[in-house]
C-alpha cells in the first residue's frame, strides 16, 4: 500500500516534470510575445526556491536574500567590463563611452561574470552569515533586511561602480530575437539547475538536519550537530544561485542601478517570501507553484486592475498570511498526508516492517 | 576509578537568585550517578552549566580532564557528553527514523558528507536501537503522535545512537506510566552495562534512583547537601528534612 502510493506519486511527479520541461523549451516559440515574461517567471521560481532553503526548510526567515541578487549583478558587471576596460573610467562616463565588445569578449566576459557572481555571492553569504546567524526569529529577519538595504545604499554611494546612476551593461552582439532567446534560455536553465540541485540535496542528510534546526535548534545543538556550518552552507547555496540569477538579469535588462534593479528590497525581496508562503514553504514544489501563481496574478492585476495592483497584491499577502499560513502544498499535505509519504496508521507502519523482513 | 566529569566550586546566579553555590561533585566513569533534591534546588541549572548551555560565574568543569566550562553546547556534545531534556524534546513532525537519523554523531564529519544520503548500516543501527527501546513497530509514525512515555523512550534512543561517553538524563521517568518505568530502568541499566555509557541522572522518583544509582548527590537551595551510597542518603536526616520542608 505504501509502495503503491509512492509509485503513483512518483509517476505523477515524472509526468509533471516532463510537462514543465517541455513547456520551458517550447514556450518562447509558442508565445514569442511573452518571452520576457516567461523568462521572468523562471527567475521568480529561482527566487522562491532559494528563499525556501532558509525560510522554509531551515526556519530562518531572511528578508535580505535580494542582497545576493544585486551583488551578483554588480560582480558580473565589474568583471565583464573590467576584462576589457578600466571600470572607473567606464562608469564615470555615464554610458557616454561607447565601447564595442567583440563577440568573444562579450561571451567570455559574461561567462566569467556568472562564475565570479556565483563564487563571490557564496563568499558573501559565508561572511554575512557568520555575522547574522547569532540572531534568531524576527531579529534575524530584520538583521538581514538591514544588510540588504545597507548594501543598496552603499553601492549607491560608490563611484567606482557608477553610484546611483548605475552601469550600462555591454551590448549583446546580435539581433533582438536571438538576444531574447539567449536570455530566456539562461533564465530557464538556471531555474532548472536550482531545482535539480535542491531536489538532490533535499534527498539526504542535509534536509533532515536543516529541518531539525527549524523544528528545535537547541535540541540540534545539544545533539552535537554542526548547526553553524549547516546554516552557512544553506545560505551559501541560496547565494550561489541568486548570484547567477543576478548576473543574468542584469545583462538581460541591459542597465543596472542600485535601488530599483539590483537591490529592490520591497518588491522582489518581499515577493520571494510571498511566493514561497503562497505555494507552501518547506516543500520542494511549493515555491515553484507559488511563484507561478504569484507571477500570473501579478501580471493579470497589472493589466486589468491598473491603479489597484498594489492593493490586490497586498490583499493576497494578507489573506495568505492570516488565513492560509501553510500555503497550497502545506494545506494539501495536512489534508492528504498519505500522498506525501507520511505514514499515519500504525498498522501500516507495522506491515511495512513485516514486508521488509519477509523480503530479507 | 577515574572521574569522567569533575565539577569544582561552580556557582551560577540568576540576577539575585543563587541557583548554584560552590557546587563540587565527581561523576565516576562507567557508573550510574544520581542527583536529587527538592524542586528549585538547582539540579537542572547544574546540568545546564555542565553542557555549556549558559556560562558559569565561577568554578571549573572538566570532562575527561579537559576544561569545558568555556565551550559551547555543540562542541561539548561532540566530545561525547550528551543530555536529554526534562521537557522531552523530539522532532514531532518527523517520523521516528528521521529523529534517529538526525542524532547520528557528527564528531568527525567531513564537510561534503552533509550532502550524502545515510548509509544502510546507519539505518539498520537506528532500527536496532528502536527495537531495543521497543519502538520498532512505530518507527515510521510521526514522533508527535507517540504517547509522552514513548517520546521519552525515543529521546533516549536518539541519545544512544549518538554514541555518547556520558549521558545526562533530566528526570527520565517523570510523567511516565508506572508500568513503563520498570522497563525504562532496565534499559538505562543495560545502556550502562552493555553500551558502556556512564549515566548521570536527575530523578525525583526515589524508588527509581535508589535502585539505579551507585552513589547519589543531594542538592538543596543551590548548595551541596549530602553525598553517599543510596542507603546512606536514604537515612540522612538532612536529606529527609530538605524533602519534607524542615529548615
Amino acid at each position: 500500500m505504501t509502495a503503491l502510493v509512492k509509485k503513483r506519486a512518483g509517476l505523477g511527479s515524472i509526468l509533471g516534470q516532463a510537462a514543465i520541461l517541455a513547456f520551458g523549451v517550447a514556450a518562447p516559440f509558442l508565445f514569442p510575445a511573452y518571452t520576457f515574461q516567461i523568462a521572468m517567471l523562471w527567475i521568480m521560481i529561482l527566487f522562491a526556491l532559494t528563499w525556501d532553503i532558509m525560510g522554509g526548510q531551515m526556519g530562518y526567515n531572511s528578508l535580505g536574500n535580494i542582497l545576493f541578487f544585486g551583488a551578483g549583478m554588480y560582480i558580473s558587471a565589474v568583471v565583464q567590463i573590467g576584462i576589457v576596460y578600466d571600470v572607473a573610467e567606464y562608469t564615470a562616463a555615464f554610458g557616454a563611452i561607447k565601447i564595442d565588445f567583440t563577440e568573444a569578449q562579450y561571451y567570455i566576459g559574461f561567462a566569467l561574470g556568472i562564475v565570479a557572481a556565483a563564487v563571490g555571492c557564496t563568499l558573501f553569504a559565508a561572511i554575512f552569515g557568520s555575522m547574522v546567524f547569532g540572531l534568531r526569529g524576527p531579529y534575524f529577519a530584520i538583521g538581514t533586511l538591514g544588510v540588504a538595504i545597507a548594501a543598496g545604499e552603499l553601492v549607491g554611494g560608490w563611484d567606482y561602480v557608477g553610484g546611483g546612476s548605475g552601469i550600462s551593461m555591454p551590448v549583446f552582439p546580435g539581433d533582438v530575437e536571438p538576444r531574447a532567446l539567449f536570455f530566456y534560455f539562461l533564465c530557464f536553465i538556471s531555474a532548472l539547475a536550482t531545482f535539480v540541485f535542491l531536489r538532490w540535496v533535499y534527498s539526504g542528510r542535509f534536509k533532515t538536519t536543516i529541518n531539525a534546526i527549524r523544528d528545535d535548534e537547541e535540541k540540534a545543538e545539544a545533539m552535537g550537530i554542526h548547526t553553524t556550518r549547516y546554516k552557512i552552507v544553506a545560505w551559501g547555496i541560496a547565494a550561489f544561485f541568486l548570484g547567477i540569477s543576478g548576473a543574468i538579469f542584469g545583462n538581460m535588462i541591459g542597465f543596472i542601478e542600485p535601488l530599483e534593479v539590483a537591490f529592490p528590497t520591497v518588491t522582489l525581496g518581499i515577493f520571494m517570501v510571498v511566493m514561497s508562503l503562497l505555494g507552501g514553504k518547506g516543500t520542494l514544489w511549493g515555491p515553484v507553484l507559488g511563484a507561478t501563481l504569484f507571477h500570473l496574478l501579478k501580471e493579470v492585476t497589472w493589466i486589468y486592475l491598473l491603479g489597484w495592483q498594489w492593493v490586490a497584491l497586498g490583499t493576497l499577502i494578507i489573506v495568505n498570511v492570516v488565513f492560509f499560513q501553510q500555503g497550497i502544498l502545506g494545506w494539501a499535505q495536512d489534508k492528504w498526508p498519505q500522498f506525501f509519504g507520511i505514514v499515519v496508521d500504525e498498522k501500516l507502519s507495522a506491515q511495512g516492517a513485516a514486508a521488509r523482513e519477509a523480503a530479507e | 576509578m577515574t572521574d569522567m566529569i569533575e565539577v569544582s566550586g561552580v556557582s551560577k546566579h540568576y540576577g539575585g537568585v543563587i541557583a548554584n553555590n560552590q557546587i563540587s561533585l565527581n561523576v565516576p566513569s562507567g557508573r550510574i550517578t544520581g542527583l536529587i533534591g527538592p524542586n528549585g534546588s538547582g539540579k537542572t541549572t547544574l546540568f545546564n552549566s555542565i553542557v555549556g548551555f549558559h556560562p558559569i560565574d565561577e568554578g571549573s568543569i572538566t570532562f575527561e580532564g579537559q576544561e569545558i566550562s568555556k565551550m559551547r553546547v555543540p562542541q561539548i556534545a561532540r566530545l561525547g557528553l550528551l543530555r536529554t531534556f526534562q521537557q522531552t524534546r523530539i522532532y514531532g513532525k518527523m517520523n521516528c527514523m528521521d529523529n534517529m537519523m538526525i542524532s547520528v554523531p557528527q564528531r568527525h564529519m567531513p564537510l561534503m558528507r552533509m550532502f550524502k544520503k545515510f548509509p544502510a548500516e546507519t539505518l539498520e543501527r537506528a532500527e536496532s536501537i528502536l527495537e531495543f527501546v521497543g519502538l520498532y513497530q512505530k518507527r515510521l509514525l510521526p514522533a508527535g503522535s507517540l504517547s509522552f512515555g514513548q517520546q521519552k523512550l525515543l529521546e533516549f534512543a536518539m541519545a544512544l545512537i549518538n554514541e555518547p561517553k556520558i549521558l545526562l538524563l533530566d528526570e527520565p521517568t517523570a510523567g511516565i506510566n508506572p508500568t513503563l518505568i520498570n522497563g525504562l530502568i532496565d534499559r538505562l541499566r543495560r545502556a550502562n552495562e552493555d553500551f558502556g555509557i556512564t549515566l548521570f541522572v536527575i530523578e525525583h522518583n526515589m524508588r527509581v534512583i535508589m535502585n539505579l544509582a551507585d552513589n547519589i548527590y543531594c542538592l538543596a537551595h543551590g548548595e551541596m547537601l549530602a553525598h553517599g551510597k543510596p542507603d546512606e542518603i536514604q537515612n540522612d536526616k538532612r536529606v529527609i528534612d530538605a524533602y519534607l520542608g524542615a529548615h
